[in-house]
């Protein structure tokens, strides 16, 4: 059989099973074609909850968007009641898994409701009940359902603060909430069963969990080491058909793939610039001068007019430092430099050094605006922004050198102290 | 006016500042890899470790103190938006 039943014969929505204890009882979402605004679908999503039962009470993992709720119900009663409901767990508080939570504690206001530690502020702010009982958890924290267990692990940012795992030893089953999932519809459920859905799985690594790749690495510390026989995300298909597999592309993907090329005390700085009449390409020359001079930093200089923004982007990840040169036209920074610095939330930026500089005929605020953004986008900016009135000088052209040349020896640390009064800032 | 020194160690500059000044007011100036989130002490992205001086700093709030248990914050650690140096000298980094 190739199609899994998802009704029964009076049309009613139906659980479906994973193994003999465990059901899943989500919902089908076959329209959507836009999630979370940065995240398109061709097929819709799967927001998927399970139900796992023990000898003493069953366990609800996770729940649905607001408007499937009745899906997730109808699924629900078709294998157990509420008042059997020992345990709610919710492994992320995004409200397409949340949407149903409210109702269902009303129908089992006995069961107890677990959470990752970090979830407990958000669970406030999401359903604005402040009455709500709830056990925050951590890696190490269980909870036995009598013959069956769910273990906590605790796996921040993936793709929230909140986000945890679950995982049932005796089913060798890992809840992974969006962790392995994907946006993907097709009602056969199962990786083994459904349509080609590997582009998905990979656009939404790429879109979700890139971010966070250091959080990614640190959770698959916690999965490798546990006998999964399958994995049950909170979308698109159930990976019970090679789940390492999977796994085994977290870690590929969230491994660097640049390091390899480099000795350990190199770092790398990219230069990027865009020019009209070629006065900013000339002070970009100058910098990247000034940058060779200082050993073990690998320098690149780049026309952004000549190369599309995704490899930019790829560069920008495994880089140390970036500096950007952008002219001011009509009182901004030019749209080439907006369009990579607006593709950036996708890796992350966190601690790299960033630097600005640029010509101008009159008023030359781009380099100030390109400075706040790298501010904001969490890179550190000590050295203030270069900016050159038209045709640099050679006087200027030296500053520029200089510019590269601190720049350089501030990303290998060769700065030295400095100290500096707050009226100076 | 009374005056305190800070230290970024990520970034190795040191800033006297007046007594009373928040980490946050200066950290971005400068160039520390100290990031922040809401700024008002709620996020939790902003925590920082404090190497040097921890009894420098202000007393953390009630609502400092919960933000930094929800996040798991180390031993010596502080919300920079909050922190503020009451005088001497205090030395942080980015966690």
């Amino acid at each position: 059989m190739n199609a899994v039943e998802l009704e029964n014969a009076a049309g009613t929505p139906k659980a479906v099973a994973l193994t003999k204890r465990v059901h899943w009882i989500g919902a089908l979402d076959s329209n959507l074609r836009t999630f979370d605004i940065i995240l398109k679908t061709a097929n819709g999503t799967t927001y998927n909850a399970y139900v796992i039962r023990g000898s003493e009470g069953v366990a609800v993992i996770d729940t649905v968007k607001e408007g499937f709720a009745s899906d997730f119900f109808a699924r629900f009663e078709s294998v157990a009641n509420y008042s059997e409901i020992k345990v709610i767990v919710l492994n992320h508080l995004e409200p397409d898994h949340t949407g149903a939570l409210p109702e269902l504690m009303r129908r089992a206001p006995q069961a107890q409701l677990f959470i990752s530690q970090k979830a407990q502020s958000m669970l406030k702010g999401l359903l604005k009940q402040e009455e709500l009982r709830f056990t925050p958890v951590l890696t190490g924290n269980s909870v036995s359902l009598g013959d069956r267990t769910l273990q906590f692990l605790h796996t921040p940012y993936l793709h929230w603060p909140d986000t945890q795992c679950t995982f049932s030893p005796e089913e060798q089953i890992l809840f992974s909430g969006d962790v392995f999932g994907c946006h993907f519809c097709d009602n056969r459920l199962f990786n083994d069963k459904v349509g080609d859905f590997r582009f998905s799985f990979e656009y939404y690594y790429s879109y979700i969990m890139r971010p966070f790749k250091s959080y990614v690495l640190s959770a698959l510390e916690l999965i490798e080491p546990l006998t999964i026989s399958m994995i049950a995300p909170a979308h698109g298909p159930i990976l019970r058909d090679r789940p390492q597999r999977y796994i085994q592309r977290y870690r590929q993907r969230s491994s660097p793939s640049l390091h390899s090329e480099l000795s350990e005390n190199q770092k790398t700085l990219l230069i990027f610039y865009i020019s009209s009449y070629g006065n900013t390409r000339r002070m970009a020359e100058a910098i990247y001068n000034g940058a060779m001079q200082v050993a073990d930093v690998r320098v690149s200089l780049y026309d952004l007019e000549g190369g599309e923004v995704a490899p930019f982007v790829d560069l920008i990840e495994e880089a140390d430092g970036i500096i950007l040169g952008t002219p001011t036209i009509n009182g901004d920074a030019v749209k080439p430099i907006w369009d990579l610095l607006s593709s950036l939330a996708v890796v992350n930026l966190k601690t790299k050094l960033g630097g600005v500089f640029g010509s101008y005929g009159w008023t030359g605020e781009g380099v100030r605006m390109v400075e706040d953004r790298l501010r904001g986008l969490k890179l550190r900016v000590p050295i203030s922004g270069l900016r050159v009135k038209l045709i640099p000088t050679d006087e200027e052209i030296l500053e520029c050198e200089a510019f590269g040349l601190e720049l350089a020896k501030e990303l290998m640390g060769l700065r030295g102290a400095r100290e500096i009064n707050f009226e100076d800032l | 006016m009374a005056k305190a020194t800070i230290t970024f160690e990520d970034i190795n500059v040191t800033v006297t500042v007046p007594a009373g000044t928040r980490v946050i007011e200066v950290s971005e100036k400068v160039g520390s890899a100290i990031t922040y989130g809401c700024r008002e002490g709620d996020c939790g992205t902003c925590i920082m470790k404090i190497t040097d001086g921890w009894n420098n700093l202000s007393e953390p709030s009630v609502l400092e103190d919960k933000v930094l248990r929800e996040n798991m914050a180390g031993k010596h650690n502080r919300l920079a938006c909050q922190a503020q140096v009451l005088g001497g000298k205090i030395s942080v980094k980015p966690v």
